[in-house]
């Protein structure tokens, strides 16, 4: 019977302090982070979305040399001698026409090896994280900023530069070779002239 | 109301409708809100936020599932019992509904004013049980049937503590009208059944503690028949899924949720009706003092409502305190504690009575 009171009791006063408790939570701000509208801070040594200042790149193509993906593809055209890309913000000349930057953030896989090499420091990570998308087309960023039909111009300027050059080297080839048939010719005549008339060094020696 | 009603429409039948329409109204709004405070209460008792995001705070977030649920395809599984599966929603409804025809809102507001109110209540929740059963049968799932089970064999169960709480009261006031109960506890808070009511004297204050104790007997075997943790046996979802409405889809839910809702306020209104005072105020009107009649009834309906409100917060307060009890415990609890205590209180409150 003692026991069968001490139960009821128990049971009352046990609910009653579980209900003080929860009582007590009502009132307590929540934890909860609104996760759109609040973020929490992000580490300083997050790893995240890449970003490629392109105006710092020289296009030395060392990060894609290092990733261990192959996520990043680069495509570089010679600058004519003409062009003024101007300096990097460390100062270094640039020399080539960036004219594709992609990396693949499908295929990325964000271990910061990338921007170790990376020499003019144009190749960062982000704090951005979220950039889902629904087709996996779009995860492929172009960080070049050059249009198709610059990178057209830039390419056929090269052409041209390079068949120019090429012209002039083949002139200047040919020019040569005419000289030096010239001289060879002139060289011939001279040694025919002396073969016929033989001369008298030779006969001394 | 009803004599209002007619004279003002001149038409008795439509008087008659729209009366019995008006609790519909207000469970529709209770609900509406209830869903939402539950879920808010529910949420800070965990350092949670609840819904936040349609309206102020979620406001409207019922709304929003509301519309949601009625988009929702009308399933009904391929082995159901048709006829039976689509009454079920509506007779646990109408169960449910049915009890609020005999709650006096306010003093001018009852849906009838019979003379045997309390009883109608408690004949007429076991329609409910009918509701369930019928569900869990016609789905044709075993953890439906389970869940049913369940139910039948928790709410059958735990009518017998309510039903001798709620005798007690009977027999302490004298009267089955639910309308002559909250009457005799009109004016101040002291004159609640609670702290025992219009008595007066050595009696009154014996009265307290049986009373505080059939209050607690009521108010537990209550929260088992509205299916309500510490007691949701019947749709515990680690065991069963959710029971008798697992088959169930869009509106149909949408009526066992109402159901269980309205349920909630319905036996909360009982217990305010029997031992807090009904619809009365405890510290007097400020229609009285202010001479304004019209504000009396509104006062008295604020004053049911906020009442009920509040015990329906202290089911979802327990809801997210307690565990849920095992099926054995459930029984013990209901046997082997909350009958053989209802009984002696019973008879210890009639010889009260008596002196």
């Amino acid at each position: 019977m003692k026991k069968y009171l001490k139960n009821t009791w128990d049971a009352l006063w046990t609910i009653f302090i579980g209900m003080k408790v929860t009582w007590k939570h009502l009132f307590i701000p929540s934890v909860t982070i609104q996760y759109p509208d609040e973020h929490r801070p992000i580490p300083d040594r997050a790893r995240n979305r890449l970003y490629v200042n392109i105006d710092d790149c020289i296009g030395c193509m060392q990060c894609q040399r290092a990733c261990p993906v192959d996520c990043i593809d680069i495509k570089t055209v010679k600058a004519l001698p003409t062009d003024e890309l101007g300096l990097t913000s460390k100062g270094t000349k640039k020399a080539l026409w960036v004219t594709q930057f992609n990396i693949d953030f499908a295929k990325c896989m964000y271990c910061q090896l990338c921007v170790f090499p990376c020499p003019t420091e144009c190749i960062t990570m982000t704090k951005v994280f979220e950039f889902s998308e629904y087709e996996r087309e779009k995860l492929l960023y172009n960080f070049s900023n050059l249009t198709l039909s610059e990178v057209k111009e830039k390419e056929e300027n090269y052409a041209k530069f390079m068949e120019k050059k090429a012209a002039e080297k083949a002139a200047a080839a040919a020019a040569k070779a005419k000289a030096a048939a010239e001289a060879k010719a002139k060289q011939e005549a001279e040694k025919k002239d002396n073969d016929n008339k033989p001369s008298s060094e030779e006969k001394d020696s | 109301m009803y004599d209002l009603l007619t004279n003002l429409l001149g038409n008795q039948i439509v008087a008659y409708v729209i009366a019995a329409s008006l609790p519909l109204i207000f469970v529709l709004t209770f609900v509406l809100f209830a869903v939402l405070a539950e879920r808010k209460v529910s949420a800070h008792m965990q350092d949670r936020l609840g819904p936040m995001r349609v309206g102020w705070h979620g406001i409207i977030q019922t709304l929003a599932d509301m519309l949601k649920l009625l988009q929702k395809e009308d399933i009904v599984p391929e082995g159901a019992d048709r006829p039976l599966f689509n009454l079920a929603p509506l007779l646990t409804f109408l169960g449910t509904y049915a009890a609020f025809a005999a709650i006096p809102f306010a003093g001018i507001y009852v849906g009838s004013s019979t003379a045997i109110g309390i009883y109608y209540i408690t004949a007429v929740s076991g329609l409910v049980v009918a509701g369930l059963l019928l569900a869990g049968w016609a789905s044709d799932n075993k953890y439906s049937l389970y869940g049913a089970m369940r139910t039948a064999a928790q709410i059958v169960s735990y009518e017998i503590p309510t039903a001798i709480a709620i005798l007690t009261m009977v027999m302490v006031s004298g009267t089955l009208s639910l309308m002559k109960i909250s009457d005799m506890q009109t004016a101040h808070f002291w004159n609640w059944w609670i702290l025992g009511g219009p008595e007066t004297g050595i009696v009154k204050f014996l009265l307290i503690p049986f009373m505080i104790i059939t209050f607690l007997i009521y108010y537990i075997s209550s929260l088992a028949e509205v299916n309500r943790t510490p007691f949701d046996l019947p749709e515990a979802e680690s065991e069963l899924v959710s029971g008798y409405h697992t088959e169930y889809s869009g509106m149909k839910f949408a009526f066992f949720f109402l159901a269980e809702y309205a349920n909630m306020f319905a036996v909360s209104a009982i217990a305010v009706t029997l031992f807090l005072g009904g619809f009365h105020s405890p510290i007097g009107y400020l229609g009285h003092s202010l001479g304004i009649d019209w504000l009396i009834p509104v006062e008295q309906f604020f004053w049911f409502a906020f009442k009920g409100t509040a015990l329906v917060f202290v089911q979802m307060w327990l809801r997210w305190t307690l565990p849920r009890v095992r099926v054995d415990q459930l029984m013990v609890i209901c046997w082997k504690y909350l009958i053989p205590y209802a009984v002696v209180n019973l008879i210890i409150v009639g010889i009260i009575t008596l002196l």
